[in-house]
């Protein structure tokens, strides 16, 4: 008799701290019985792969687009995936990441962070084809390619991460309503 | 005081004349969300969130101005009510810079709740980022443009509560912002009482106490009622 097929789960860091990825991971031991439900097929915590793979079924992004590396990963993300799940406030919002976009664009952030901020040693970063260059402003995901699922927070709390990811494996689509599930902040 | 019979989604409701169809639908337990209305302040339908239908008209009313009448049908939860409401906040959300995650009113923010009580995950309208200044010019107080909804309650407590109005609106449109004194500093507008009751009735982190981090502003807008109560209390005293 076969096995079903498990579900193919990406998670996919763009602008965001990493805090919604270390949330994912207060999933603590539910994480075990996540396990042999799925296959992590790209994540920066769960797995070494760089490239993004085909056929993935949900992806959980966090952050917002900020970066020339963001844009070109959310896009491969979109084209590979059944399901965009934007995943955390900065990638709903922009939120903190965003802070930045009031600023006159790039050469105005980098003035900022770089040279009137710094102690000693003032210049901006310049590696060219290294460090990737920013976007005029940091974006929502959903204002750059479609998203299918929004799962606001900063952090989503664990709890709301596995009501997503245990809707998800049943089949059935989130409910995502009320403070549980969808408050910002 | 004469009586006056209507209908409020599907329920009769007794009211007396002059009362407003909030309250009318408050007492019949029938939940009409808010955000510039607060007891003990004047009415102003700033913030459109009380927007309901009204049988036999085409224009939706603000339900915190408009008055009871007699054989009033009125519906204030129905799909277009509901889709203008969350637009309402959707374009609250993305006009300003309202980053709930390093706001000093974090789980404490009355934009923050109705976002959850109209069903907001996302923004389905284009953020616009703009450059809004704070302002902390005052000695235990500041004013963050970013996070200003335009409610006037600050406007109002100060006039009609306060009288020293020190807080009015300026400029039109994208520019619309509150002002204190003649546009000047907070700080150096002589007619400031520093009472603080601005930052208790702000619905969001606009108006704060200095020295408030994330989360750590705690204010309670009902409490003006108390107070108002209790200055009543003291002046009909023998």
């Amino acid at each position: 008799m076969s096995q079903p097929a498990k579900l193919r789960l990406a998670t996919v860091w763009l602008a965001g701290c990493s805090g919604c990825h270390m949330s994912f991971l207060d999933l603590d031991e539910w994480l075990i019985e996540l396990a042999p439900q799925i296959e992590m097929v790209f994540s920066p915590i769960a797995s070494d792969i760089k490239t993004y793979p085909e056929a993935v079924d949900v992806a959980l992004v966090e952050g917002g687009v900020g970066t020339s590396e963001n844009l070109d990963l959310i896009r491969q993300v979109r084209r590979r995936s059944r399901l965009l799940v934007s995943f955390g406030d900065c990638a709903v919002t922009a939120n903190v990441p965003g802070l930045r976009n009031p600023l006159a664009g790039p050469a105005a952030v980098l003035d900022r962070s770089y040279l009137e901020l710094a102690d000693g040693s003032a210049r901006w970063p310049h590696a060219p084809g290294l460090v990737p260059e920013l976007l005029e402003r940091v974006l929502p995901v959903h204002e750059l390619v479609p998203v299918d699922l929004f799962l606001p927070g900063c952090p989503p709390p664990a709890e709301r991460i596995r009501a997503v990811l245990e809707a998800l494996l049943r089949g059935e689509q989130p409910q995502m309503e009320g403070a549980e599930m969808i408050r910002f902040g | 005081m004469s009586v006056r019979t209507l209908r409020i989604d599907g329920r009769d409701v007794a009211s007396g004349e002059g009362t407003t169809v909030l309250e009318a639908a408050r007492d019949a337990g029938v939940a009409i969300p808010t955000l510039c209305h607060l007891e003990g302040l004047s009415p102003v339908a700033a913030c459109r969130l009380c927007l309901v239908e009204i049988e036999g008209s085409n224009k939706l009313q603000p339900a915190c101005i408009t008055p009871v009448s007699e054989g009033m049908v009125v519906h204030t939860a129905t799909p277009r009510l509901r889709e203008i409401r969350r637009t309402v906040i959707e374009l609250l959300f993305t006009e300003g810079n309202h980053v709930c995650a390093v706001c000093v009113a974090n789980g404490h923010c009355e934009l923050q709740d109705r976002a959850v009580d109209v069903g907001m995950d996302h923004a389905r309208l284009p953020y616009r980022f703009p450059d809004r200044p704070v302002d902390l010019s005052h000695q235990r107080f500041g004013l963050d443009h970013n996070r200003c909804i335009l409610c006037s309650r600050c406007v109002r407590v100060c006039d009609e509560v306060e009288g020293a109005h020190v807080w009015d609106m300026a400029w039109r449109g994208e520019h619309c912002r509150i002002i204190a004194g003649l546009d000047q500093p907070w700080g150096a507008v002589d007619a400031c009482t520093d009472c603080g009751k601005c930052v208790m009735v702000c619905p969001t982190g606009a108006l704060f106490h200095k020295g408030d981090s994330v989360a750590e502003k705690h204010e309670d807008p009902s409490r003006l009622a108390a107070l108002l109560q209790a200055r009543r209390a003291r002046q009909e005293a023998p």
